[in-house]
């Protein structure tokens, strides 16, 4: 499976992850590269396999549905790169 | 330099409890150390208050009869580990200058042991790499050499950080981390001991994820028995992790008595590699003469989907990593990139996380954000999950036959040269977890024990793995391995 540099594009905006231009090339290839590496997983019979899900077999604990925590703005607004009254603040999201 | 920095953690422990030593003078050795090593890029966060005022609360405790195995104790601490009001950044510039609010259970663990932090150690970024040259603090250096060469080495990865620190005794263990592989290699490549316990034995909470059904912590260590005492104080049940095992944990120490007569080692034939260096395959035959001798029945056995376990690894790994790294959007914490006139919320993330991320990030994330895209997600990441499960299975089976534990190369080669594999494409790098990344596929206890040096003087490991929940049983093997190889070198200081 080859990735061309459209596809590169498409991924990288999927991932939100700025790539420019010049740099598409290179990511087709590497990214090509890998998933050269992981054809092989074709040459295995996996009929009737169940995809794992957990790898050590347990039940999910479960718990009251109350509030345990709480409280907290300051706390975690604290590493905010942009914090205003009580609230994260970001870019205009809608026009 | 000071010789106290030297101290296994058992043999501080009994110096500790005897007044030999306090633990002030053993912290302020460590400290002393981390100081003069800089050159080894080891530790990246120093934290001499937290230390000293953790030491003096030891001494206190040990004073009142109070002490637990690891009070006292000087340790170093993965950048992974979010530690309260200390910077923990996961090696990422993406978090460049966060510092959490709430402790990771782990370390909390540990400090109600009465350990001490020392500071925070370099790795990986996020812990993706086996070199630690992806780190944005640059590069952890090996405190090993080859011979008079003063070639640069890896210290290994993601580890990198806790394997130089120990090696080079600036403290006396470190937390580790391991996805693939990233607590037994560097142990490998530095001479150490490193464990990486059953999948759910220690808590993810509080640890950055990379890849949350991969992942799992484990200390890295000077011997077996420091494994066992530093092991035991990380693990346990923690309700914040759905994940962690409600089991109770043993005291492994008291199950070291290296007595492994009857106990049935496998070898598995799918470990032997085509172009492994000789030098890896005499290791591993003698450390499986070693376990004969001390009483214990070798047999072959076959993993057969042991070739598939990297592929199916960098599916799965990068899948999980590209949902967990979703949440370094410039947001909530961390670094965010400066905007231009007219940029919206799409620009911001992109560009934030094209300016955070380093390039091996970049592409694990775009390689996880494929495997997991509309069309392809049936034909890699569901394809990935079913191998996984047939290499559960090959283990399964195994054991099943009444194999206790299995011996195995730790990786295919000594360290390497810093820079050397910058020319390589990412699966030659990729290749170092060959021996090591089966195990976390299968969830499984695995142990890193150094047993010789190779023809430059270079240490390197064998890996052992045990059964679920039978880390007490694997470090008792370890423990004979361990005594029968006698590794006693230590690197000379240069730094």
């Amino acid at each position: 499976m080859s990735i061309d540099t459209e596809t590169a594009r498409r991924v990288a905006k999927l991932a939100r992850i700025a790539v420019p231009d010049e740099n598409l090339p290179k990511l087709a290839e590497d990214l090509s590269g890998i998933l050269d590496f992981m054809e092989q997983l074709n040459e295995v019979d996996v009929d009737g396999v169940e995809p794992m899900t957990s790898v050590t077999p347990m039940r999910l604990k479960r718990r009251e549905d109350v509030v345990t925590d709480g409280d907290q703005q300051p706390a975690v607004l604290a590493n905010a790169p942009d914090a205003r009254e009580g609230f994260f603040a970001v870019p205009k999201v809608v026009e | 330099m000071s010789e106290l920095t030297k101290l296994t953690i058992a043999d501080a422990r009994d110096k500790l409890a005897a007044k030999e030593i306090t633990a002030v003078e053993l912290t302020q050795s460590c400290l002393d150390a981390i100081e003069a090593a800089d050159a080894l890029g080891a530790f990246v966060h120093k934290t001499p208050e937290v230390a000293l005022d953790q030491a003096k609360a030891a001494d206190a405790r040990i004073a009142s009869g109070t002490a637990a195995p690891m009070t006292g104790i000087p340790l170093g601490i993965k950048d992974l580990f979010c530690t309260k009001g200390v910077n923990s950044q996961a090696a990422s510039a993406i978090l460049d200058g966060f510092k959490p609010e709430y402790e990771s259970t782990i370390t909390q663990q540990l400090f109600d042991a009465g350990a001490v932090m020392l500071g925070k150690l370099n790795m990986d970024e996020f812990a993706m790499g086996s070199s630690n040259e992806t780190s944005t603090y640059g590069n952890a250096v090996n405190p090993w050499r080859r011979g008079n060469d003063d070639t640069a080495l890896t210290p290994g990865g993601s580890s990198g950080g806790s394997a130089s620190a120990v090696s080079a005794d600036l403290c006396l263990g470190a937390t580790g981390t391991d996805t693939g592989g990233s607590i037994r290699q560097p142990a490998a490549f530095t001479g150490i001991v490193g464990l990486k316990p059953t999948y759910g034995r220690c808590s993810r909470w509080g640890v950055v994820a990379f890849a949350s059904s991969l992942d799992q912590a484990g200390p890295m260590v000077k011997s077996v028995r420091d494994a066992a005492i530093m092991g035991a104080a990380m693990m346990g049940h923690d309700p914040k992790d759905s994940t962690s095992a409600d089991l109770p944990v043993p005291d492994f120490e008291a199950m070291l008595t290296g007595d492994i007569k009857g106990k049935v080692i496998g070898i598995p034939k799918e470990y032997r590699m085509d172009g492994m260096p000789d030098e890896i395959e005499t290791l591993w035959a003698d450390g499986a003469a070693m376990l004969k001798d001390a009483g214990a029945e070798l047999r072959d056995i076959s993993l057969p989907h042991t070739k598939y376990a990297l592929p199916a690894y960098y599916v799965i790994a990068p899948a999980e990593a590209s949902s967990n790294l979703a949440r370094y959007d410039g947001v909530r914490f961390g670094h965010r990139a400066k905007l231009s006139q007219g940029d919206g919320i799409n620009e911001m993330y992109e560009k934030t996380r094209a300016e955070g991320f380093g390039p091996e990030v970049q592409r694990r994330v775009m390689i996880g954000t494929y495997v997991l895209s509309a069309g392809f997600y049936d034909a890699y990441y569901n394809r990935a999950r079913k191998v996984r499960a047939l290499i559960k299975k090959d283990f399964e089976d195994v054991f099943a036959s009444g194999v206790d534990a299995i011996l195995t190369p730790a990786t295919p080669s000594a360290a390497f040269g810093l820079g050397e594999m910058a020319d390589a494409d990412p699966v030659q790098m990729y290749l170092n977890d060959v021996f090591t990344v089966t195990v976390n596929l299968a969830g499984l206890p695995g142990i890193s024990v150094p047993t010789g040096v190779d023809r430059q003087g270079l240490p390197l490991g064998l890996q052992l793995i045990g059964q679920p929940w039978e880390e007490g049983d694997l470090l008792n093997t370890a423990y004979a391995l361990e005594n029968a190889a006698g590794f006693m070198e230590k690197p000379q200081r240069w730094w």
